[in-house]
This record gives C-alpha cells, sequence and structure tokens, in this order.
C-alpha cells in the first residue's frame, strides 16, 4: 500500500490525485498502525517547519517514520516533507526527523529575483538515483517548484539533484531507501509521473 | 534557469466556463474539466481558476466544482472566489487546490491573509488586486462585491498586501481585461518595483510579444485570459498554448 501521511500541512489530494492518474492507489492517513503497515510511504507538505514538526509530534508520528525508514521502507518526502528529513531549519527551532543529515536555509537573492523560488525549473540529476531512471528521454528536465528555504545536504554523495536559483541548490536528496524532492512532482506533468512511477515500481 | 510564468486565467460562471471584457458579457467558452485536460497536454505552467460570481453573489466557493477540476489539473492550480475565512481555504488546499486568490476578503480585512499564510505558507496566498482608472486617469482599486472602487489608495494596498504575509499578487486591470489591446505597462512597472514580492500580470494581453513586454515591466508571471483561450481574427475558441521551445526562447532568466 502505498500511504501519504496527512499531519495537516497542505495539499494532499493532489499526490493521491496523480498516483491514480499513473495506475495506482494511494491512502491518506494519519494513523500510526496503517503508516506502520505502509510498503511506500510520502511525507507531502505544505508551510512551515515548526508547524510540521509539532504536527508530527502531537500526531506521534515521528517515531513511526523514523522507524520506517529505518527499517527499509521507501520513503519520499516532498517540499516541505523533504526539509524536514533534515536536522534542523533556519525557518524554526524544533528539530527535524534527522533522517539525511542536512541544514534547511533560507534563500537569499539579489532582485530581480524574488523570494519564494516560486516555477519551473530544470534540475540536474544524478543518474545513480533510481528516481530519475529514464528521464535521458526528456530534452530537459523541469519541475514545479515553490519554496523559500533550500536544504543544504552534508554529503555530496546524499544529492539527487540540482537546480540554479543564482546559485546552484540541492533540490532532491537520497540515502538508502529515503528520497526527498524540493520541487512538487504531483503538479509538474510528465516529468512528475515519471518520478513517482520510478518511486512506486523501481523500489 | 527558472522559466517565467506564464499563467491562463479561467472564469468559472454556473460550472461553465465564460470569457469576459472589462468584467463584463461573460460569453460561454466551454467545459472546465475539458479546458482543463487540453491544458494538461499542452503542459501549462499554472493554471488560475476564478468564480466570477461567488463574493458578489456572497455565496462560498463550489467546493464540488473545484474538486472535478482539480482532480484533472496536474499543474498547479490557483482558485479564487468567495473565500473569505480560513475554513475555507483549508477545505480547498484539501481538494487539490494549490494556491488560494483572495481579493474581496483581503480589501476588508487584511489579517485574513496573515493568518492563513502563517498557517498554510507564504507561497500559497495570493492577493489579486483589481483596478481601473476613474475619470481623471487615477488608479483606482475596484470592487467586485459593490461594483465600484474601493477608497483605499492602490499604491499604499498594494503595499500592505506585500507585506501581510501573502506570496504574490495578481494585477488586473479591467479595463483592458478581454480586449487584448497589450497590458498596461506603467501599471506594472509602478506596482512591482514598490512591492517584494512577485507580481502577476493580468488584463490586456493580446499575444506572446505583449506577455514578454509585461515580464520587462517588472511582472515576475504573466497570466491572460483571451489569447489562450480565442483563436483567429474571428475569436473562435482554441484551447492553446505556446510551446515550450518558444516560451524557453522568450523568458528564460536566472
Amino acid at each position: 500500500m502505498i500511504t501519504i501521511i496527512d499531519y495537516g500541512m497542505g495539499n494532499l489530494g493532489s499526490i493521491k490525485n496523480i498516483i491514480k492518474k499513473i495506475g495506482y492507489h494511494a491512502e491518506i492517513t494519519a494513523d500510526k498502525n496503517i503508516i506502520a503497515n505502509a510498503n511506500k510511504l510520502i511525507l507531502p507538505g505544505v508551510g512551515s517547519f515548526d508547524k510540521a514538526m509539532s504536527n508530527l509530534q502531537e500526531l506521534d508520528l515521528i517515531d513511526i517514520i523514523k522507524q520506517k525508514a529505518d527499517t527499509g521502507t521507501p520513503l519520499l518526502g516532498i517540499c516541505l516533507g523533504m526539509q524536514l528529513l533534515a536536522n534542523n531549519s533556519e525557518e524554526g527551532i524544533l528539530s527535524g526527523l534527522g533522517i539525511i543529515p542536512g541544514i534547511v536555509k533560507k534563500f537569499e537573492v539579489e532582485a530581480p529575483l524574488k523570494v519564494p523560488h516560486m516555477g519551473w525549473n530544470e534540475i540536474v540529476y544524478n543518474k545513480n538515483c533510481v528516481l530519475y531512471k529514464g528521464f535521458e528521454i526528456f530534452e530537459e528536465t523541469r519541475f514545479y517548484f515553490v519554496h523559500s528555504y533550500f536544504y543544504s545536504c552534508n554529503h555530496n554523495e546524499q544529492v539527487a539533484a540540482t537546480t540554479t536559483y543564482q546559485t546552484p541548490f540541492t533540490s532532491s536528496v537520497f540515502h538508502k531507501n529515503v528520497y526527498g524532492v524540493q520541487f512538487h512532482p504531483e503538479k509538474s506533468h510528465k516529468f512528475g509521473m515519471l518520478l513517482l512511477k520510478n518511486f512506486i515500481e523501481q523500489l | 534557469m527558472l522559466r517565467t510564468r506564464i499563467i491562463p486565467v479561467l472564469l468559472l460562471r454556473n460550472k461553465g466556463l465564460v470569457k469576459t471584457i472589462k468584467f463584463k458579457e461573460g460569453k460561454y467558452i466551454g467545459d472546465p474539466i475539458n479546458a482543463v485536460k487540453i491544458f494538461n497536454d499542452k503542459e501549462v505552467d499554472e493554471l488560475v481558476l476564478l468564480d466570477i460570481d461567488a463574493s458578489k453573489e456572497n455565496r462560498k466557493p463550489d467546493f464540488e466544482a473545484i474538486k472535478d477540476i482539480a482532480s484533472e489539473a496536474f499543474m498547479p492550480l490557483a482558485y479564487g472566489g468567495g473565500i473569505n475565512e480560513l475554513d475555507d481555504i483549508k477545505k480547498l488546499f484539501s481538494i487539490g487546490v494549490e494556491k488560494v486568490i483572495i481579493n474581496s476578503a483581503a480589501l476588508q480585512n487584511i489579517n485574513l491573509i496573515t493568518k492563513a499564510a502563517e498557517i498554510f505558507g507564504d507561497q500559497s496566498i495570493v492577493i489579486s488586486i483589481d483596478v481601473t482608472k476613474n475619470f481623471w486617469g487615477k488608479y483606482q482599486i475596484f470592487s467586485h462585491t459593490n461594483k465600484k472602487h474601493n477608497n483605499q489608495d492602490l499604491l499604499e494596498f498594494a503595499k500592505l498586501a506585500s507585506n501581510s504575509g501573502a506570496g504574490e499578487i495578481i494585477l488586473n486591470n479591467v479595463d483592458l481585461d478581454g480586449t487584448q489591446l497589450g497590458y498596461d505597462l506603467n501599471l506594472i512597472e509602478y506596482i512591482s518595483k514598490s512591492i517584494d514580492i512577485p507580481l502577476v500580470a493580468c488584463g490586456g494581453a493580446g499575444n506572446i510579444n505583449d506577455l514578454k513586454l509585461g515580464f520587462d515591466a517588472g511582472a515576475s508571471a504573466l497570466a491572460a485570459g483571451s489569447i489562450f483561450i480565442y483563436h483567429g481574427p474571428h475569436k473562435a475558441v482554441l484551447i492553446n498554448f505556446p510551446s515550450q521551445q518558444q516560451l524557453k526562447k522568450i523568458f528564460t532568466i536566472n
């Protein structure tokens, strides 16, 4: 079962919709027992870092997510869900999940660029990351982004993709069975469909 | 390299899509789900869906209709119309909308924006401001609910909106709506240089070159209705969108 973790942070309907579009069923839940039995976990999220962590805490989901990540269940963090995989964030004071070591930092860009980084941007992906299997068919790979903070990864080998917004930043991470994407695959047409298909079928 | 967003605007009325001229008339142009499916195939950057009657009729968004439309939208979808409390916003996000667009309620109570941005993140809260010129050529805020101007000063309100926590502002020139005469470039420049958040220009685009001019005037993204809906001199309804190659050539920024 593909399980989307519902902790009150943002748009879950669109992830379920695109998974349905590519031929699978996902369930949306905050139930610890269902999460414990998930074969694939998706941690979405839109909003602020501390609010997200405190919601996870209130729902008592932090331990089960870490445990699932530790025991090999494929986990995909999307947008804020990716940032939560880090140790901490400049956006807040609470600790992150600490699954893929890193710090989330605020964009500092010069005009005419603005924050949030919003819109379609290209990624340069790491061919070793299975999420990007088959992406050679695209002349360029682009995704939809909306974020004001970015993941600064401690280990280069865990960078799955980079994107340039004034300077290059980490737009996707991976470590063992855990993956993160800063962009929104659920809102990125064929690119998002292939990425999610890979997450579902290749792992 | 960030691509400049080009955003078709779809106007919802009685579950169908319409296109207005200067906010009036409202010619029926088709079924929203069908239009969204075509825009999917065209790999459109983002969509704006506005229920143009909700606030005027003092009613809530048509959540069922929006849900059906959102479930077919595999691009970011922003919805506006009839939103006046946090619960509306929460509900819209739960059914697959990425951004909410608030117009009338922001004029009445800017705190709603600040609160919503705190809870849902600034990137998901959009303020739209409709502008007309008065008899003396001075810009004024147009209010939907009473079909006349609002007394707040445009520039002051834009600054207030920019500092309210909203992630972007859609600035729409009512006088140019549906005319395809080109954007009001002075208006775009006037407002964009005074605010810190992205400005989405709307109202008047007649061709792809107008989009580029809007961008050069300071807009971060370009929204339009007619050019993505009509085709040819007789304005036949034909959903269309420039190719990615075309857009890339004209708009890539870094």
